[in-house]
């Protein structure tokens, strides 16, 4: 009784899911499927490759100082870097003084002790990096009605962190003429800029970067690849700043591991050796 | 029930046999899971997935126990409570990512364990309630699994939310209340998170108690074996410590490796990028998709795009999926082969890898986004998926003409042609 109820529920579901089918394949041949540009001119990011990917990654301390820079002097302007405190920055080899003082160049909102009226104050090691915007509402009108994503974990936000904000802040080109030939309903809008690394190719963040536009203690020549390679690798800190502690601890956890399960090979071995049969030697 | 050929627990010591005595706790372990429960001697690695899913469950609510300790449950506040415990809580990002993982190992064990269930025959007679309550399991750590991943309150937590939540208002005229009753809202807001937090604290000690049920259900006719034969004679067991207790101590290092491997160095390989993104309301993703281990079920829901007379294709699509794992507790009476083990049966064990096909497919799919051609290829394979379970299974378990059975399990291990090393095996060292 089961099976033939069985026999027929599972005729029905079947039945139901080829009509599905044989609709889809209609439309699919009567109306295919438009081509949109954003199929056809999007582009996954180009490789990019930092001291700290694969598994014996490390920090280049440098690199992130300068990614700090950049992010400092270009990105803050409109980005905010919420999850990360000043304190942080010790870890990219800032000494203690040196964070005391990059704090309190950042003015970071705070309340009066005498009067509680807000006001503002230089920032101290504990201060989370300020948002440059009071709210979302400020953010979007100064920003042609988009607002700019908090930084702190954009790396692990995209596909391809690392490489997707280098290749984005890269990738701002002149619309392709043959994109505006095939799709011309898809031409970039007033305050957008093409660029094919964004979702929908059209970002309203103008672009960020220019030659020069910062000048390294390092004495790096500050080109705009140079600029977003380091602040790539900066927001890869930022993202996951036990990246590293991480990778080192995944060693010393393998290395045990694969010690110990070698020793439970043979345990089990010799454990099974007794009722294992022993068949005579062919020879 | 136990085998005649049992060791019998005997404490030595005093202070044991005075436990013995008032809680024989010692006893009842040692029946369970020690020299005292005699276990087929044949088993293959794929019987180590049972150790593991349970590794799996203390794993998961060891971890869970420490980071409820440190998220905040508050529709505000988690998805930073999530990066506090990432950044300041000494080794979260540890306990984070190896909950994480954790989840998603729990279910390659326990779809490893259900697909071994699916060839060996494991779900037939006398073992039925065995397999109705490891499907219970399934369902309620599907139901842990998907409330764990609101938590977090990222993009992917809350568009997941509200996706599988609006699932409830296909079901015709009272759908919608019930969506709206379980949500404590028209959409998944701070009411949600905390009954969700609630219940993924709450669910994964029932599915403990399910857990300590299954295994006690099998104790009783006692485990299966590869090949499908009833144990027959003490020659066809070994006790369970230490001969199997060896063998998953190195099963679980096996598993241990790749586990943290994952968790050390490719830890958000399984998740989603966009759930680093705090939840908005306002912005949708480009592509909603659950968490992996939903894709094939996933993929059956959207398989169903087309209205059939009254019955709208939201409607056929949420019943296809719930029927798809509901099928699975008929399977006892819809295969009715009286061969358990997939080695002895040629047709079969052809549509049992069809099967392993169609599910990796279905995989594939529920992860795609909505377009073609994975909708087209989805429909193909859920067609096959009922197909399978409800119209092949029975059919090709009354027609089948299976290959000959060992006599035991002592004659397949060792082998009927060689009489002389059989009688020198054939009682196991103790």
């Amino acid at each position: 009784m089961i099976r033939l109820i069985g026999f027929f529920v599972g005729v029905a579901f079947t039945v139901a899911v080829l009509w599905a089918f044989a609709t889809g394949a209609y439309t699919a041949a009567t109306e295919p499927a438009a081509p949109t540009a954003e199929h056809e001119f999007h582009r996954t990011p180009r490789p990019l490759h930092l001291a700290s990917d694969g598994p014996f990654g490390r920090w280049d301390l440098q690199q992130l100082q300068r990614g700090y820079q950049v992010y400092k002097e270009v990105c803050s302007a409109c980005h905010s870097l919420k999850y990360v405190a000043f304190r942080d920055l010790a870890q990219l080899g800032y000494t203690e003084a040196e964070v005391k003082a990059t704090a309190a160049s950042w003015t970071v909102p705070g309340i009066d002790p005498v009067t509680g009226e807000t006001n503002t104050r230089p920032g101290t090691p504990t201060d989370y990096f300020p948002s440059p915007f009071p709210n979302d509402i400020a953010a979007r009108a100064a920003n042609n009605n988009a607002i700019p994503p908090d930084l702190s974990l954009m790396t692990k936000a995209r596909h391809d962190g690392a490489a997707y904000v280098h290749s984005l802040l890269t990738g701002y080109q002149d619309q392709p003429a043959e994109l505006l030939k095939k799709f011309p309903d898809a031409k970039t809008g007033p305050g957008l800029h093409y660029n094919p690394y964004f979702a929908n190719l059209n970002l309203a963040m103008a672009p960020p970067l220019s030659d020069d536009q910062v000048t390294y203690a390092d004495g790096t020549k500050a080109t705009v690849d140079q600029m977003a390679t380091d602040v790539a690798a900066f927001l890869t800190w930022t993202a996951e700043p036990s990246l590293i502690k991480r990778k080192q601890t995944g060693w010393a956890v393998m290395i045990f591991l694969v010690f110990a399960t070698i020793l439970a090979w043979f345990a089990k071995k010799q454990v099974w050796a007794p009722i294992t049969p022993k068949r005579p030697k062919k020879d | 029930m136990s085998f005649p050929w049992a060791k019998q627990y005997e404490p030595k010591a005093p202070l044991m046999r005075y436990l013995d005595e008032k809680l024989p706790l010692p006893r009842f372990l040692y029946n369970a899971v020690g020299g005292g429960y005699p276990v087929p001697r044949n088993l293959n690695y794929w019987w180590n997935f049972g150790v593991l899913a349970g590794f799996c469950l203390v794993l998961q609510i060891v971890t869970g126990v420490i980071l409820a300790m440190h998220f905040a449950a508050n529709a505000g506040v988690a998805f930073n409570s999530v990066e506090h415990i990432m950044r300041d809580v000494n080794w979260g990002w540890m306990l984070r990512y190896a909950h994480a993982n954790g989840a998603s190992f729990f279910f390659i064990v326990i779809y490893i364990h259900i697909f071994r269930g699916f060839f060996y025959g494991s779900y037939k007679a006398p073992r039925e309630m065995v397999w109705l309550l490891g499907v219970v399991i399934f369902l309620l750590l599907m139901a842990t699994a998907f409330m764990g991943y609101v938590l977090p309150w990222g993009q992917m937590s809350f568009w997941g939310a509200k996706v599988i939540t609006g699932l409830f208002g296909a079901i015709p005229i009272v759908g919608e209340p019930i969506q709206i009753w379980l949500l404590g809202g028209y959409a998944p807001d701070n009411a949600a998170l905390n009954r969700f937090f609630s219940l993924h604290f709450l669910l994964p000690f029932v599915i403990a108690g399910v857990v300590i049920l299954h295994i006690w259900a099998l104790h009783i006719p006692g485990s299966s074996n590869p090949t499908g034969v009833e144990i027959k004679s003490e020659s066809d067991t070994i006790p369970f410590h230490p001969y199997y207790t060896a063998k998953d101590g190195f099963g679980l290092g096996v598993f241990l490796i790749a586990y943290c491997l994952m968790v050390f160095f490719l830890p958000n390989f399984m998740g989603h990028p966009d759930n680093y993104i705090p939840a908005n309301p306002l912005s949708t993703p480009a592509h909603i998709v659950p968490e992996w281990y939903f894709w094939p079920f996933y993929a059956i829901l959207r398989a169903f795009t087309a209205d059939i007379l009254f019955v709208p294709a939201k409607l056929l699509g949420v019943l296809a999926m719930f029927s798809s794992i509901l099928v699975w507790f008929f399977l006892p009476w819809l295969d009715k082969s009286p061969v358990r083990s997939g080695h002895y049966r040629p047709v079969f064990k052809k549509f049992f890898w069809v099967l392993v096909v169609d599910m990796a497919v279905l995989f594939y799919c529920g992860g795609a986004p909505a377009e073609e051609p994975y909708v087209m290829l989805s429909q193909i394979a859920t067609a096959y998926y009922f197909l399978h379970f409800l119209v092949i299974l029975p059919i090709v378990s009354m027609i089948e003409r299976p290959n000959p059975l060992p006599f035991s399990i002592t004659e397949a291990v060792l082998g009927s042609d060689d009489k002389a090393v059989m009688a020198a095996n054939a009682t196991p060292a103790t």
